[in-house]
């Protein structure tokens, strides 16, 4: 068996407005070249199940980076900052998409990065990874997982996410693999509907994939959403959509 | 689900968090995914300082019954309490 190993560290990038923030990134020990991939974590928080999913990428080969999107909101207990952060209504888009591009350009800087990048994210995170690859051309491929609030109702408009993703679709710059629960009321099918059908419309590169028996968070084994099989499929899918877009 | 239900009010008391007791000055009220209840949703409430960090929190994460459950004792409890307060209140009217 050949030698394996991976680094896995805090650092420090420029995030929003050259705001320094945290992140966490791990890569396999070697010289690359590597692709990239930017993990957005989900509304509970950048916590221990977004390290390991970085951890992970970097075992399939990948640089990969999960920036801390509520670093702003103050340090400690991944839970008790996430609480704080939904009591202040969560994070303003444009800061999202300025922190995420800090991301992307951090790992584009790495001498072993070989020069693709794509990003993921769940939850409130697939919502963000779309919006995303709306706002900039900076990245290859995108996935959304179970994202909620692509399609936003008319009343609920906030300050700090005024536009709806869904209006923002003919803008998507690089191709898109989207995984739904069926079992999900948020995003519900009808909203997954409204969203592909936006995609075709402006005949975008994209994948959605849908699972029966399945809510919202199936890759998550510590909570009660979780579903094995649907999982298992969902991850083999999601390695190879980017092993198809981020392959130097 | 990722819902945007989230209901934040003043609050003026004190809770006890993973460091003791703190002085609190929000509540937040939200339905969504709960960190540790094993459900796919929950209410959950805060109590929190921001102002002192994120550590100053007193949380709870409860069903939906057990949330209408809370909300019929705290009104029966709080129109107890204005009951009781109403005849404190007149007593001391007519003991000035």
């Amino acid at each position: 068996m050949s030698y394996e190993g991976m680094i896995a560290e805090s650092v420090t990038i420029n995030g929003h407005n050259d705001e320094m923030i945290s992140a966490y990134m791990a890569r396999p020990l070697g010289p690359g070249p590597y692709p990239g991939v930017v993990l957005i974590h989900h509304l509970p928080g950048w916590d221990e199940w977004y390290r390991e999913a970085t951890r992970r990428f970097a075992h399939h080969g990948y640089a990969a980076i999960s920036h801390n999107l509520y670093h702003r909101v103050g340090q400690g207990n991944a839970e008790d900052v996430a609480a704080k952060a939904r009591a202040e209504g969560g994070v303003a888009d444009d800061q999202m998409v300025g922190d995420t591009e800090g991301a992307v350009q951090w790992l584009s800087a790495q001498a072993y990065h070989n020069g693709k990048t794509g990003v993921i994210g769940s939850c409130s995170g697939g919502r963000q990874a779309f919006l995303y690859a709306c706002k900039t051309n900076s990245i290859d491929a995108v996935i959304d997982l179970w994202g909620g609030r692509v399609v936003q109702a008319e009343d609920d408009r906030p300050e700090k996410q005024p536009v709806q993703p869904l209006d923002m679709t003919k803008d998507l710059s690089c191709p898109l693999l989207g995984l739904f629960g069926n079992d999900d009321r948020a995003p519900n099918p009808e909203q997954v509907d409204q969203h592909e059908a936006e995609l075709k419309k402006h005949g975008k590169d994209y994948e959605f994939h849908r699972y029966d028996d399945a809510g919202h968070g199936f890759f998550y084994y510590h909570r009660p959403m979780y579903r094995a099989e649907q999982a298992v499929d969902g991850w083999e899918k999601v390695f190879a959509f980017f092993q198809k877009h981020l392959a130097a | 689900m990722c819902t945007s239900i989230v209901e934040a009010f003043d609050a003026d008391g004190a809770g006890k968090g993973a460091d003791g007791w703190f002085t609190i000055s929000r509540g937040v009220v939200s339905y969504d995914h709960p960190q540790y209840a094993f459900l796919e949703d929950a209410i959950a409430i805060d109590f929190m300082n921001p102002v002192d960090g994120p550590e100053k929190r007193a949380a709870v994460e409860l069903t939906l019954d057990s949330a209408k459950a809370l909300s019929a004792a705290l009104t029966r409890a709080i129109a107890a309490a204005e009951a009781e307060e109403a005849e404190l209140d007149r007593g001391f009217r007519i003991a000035v």
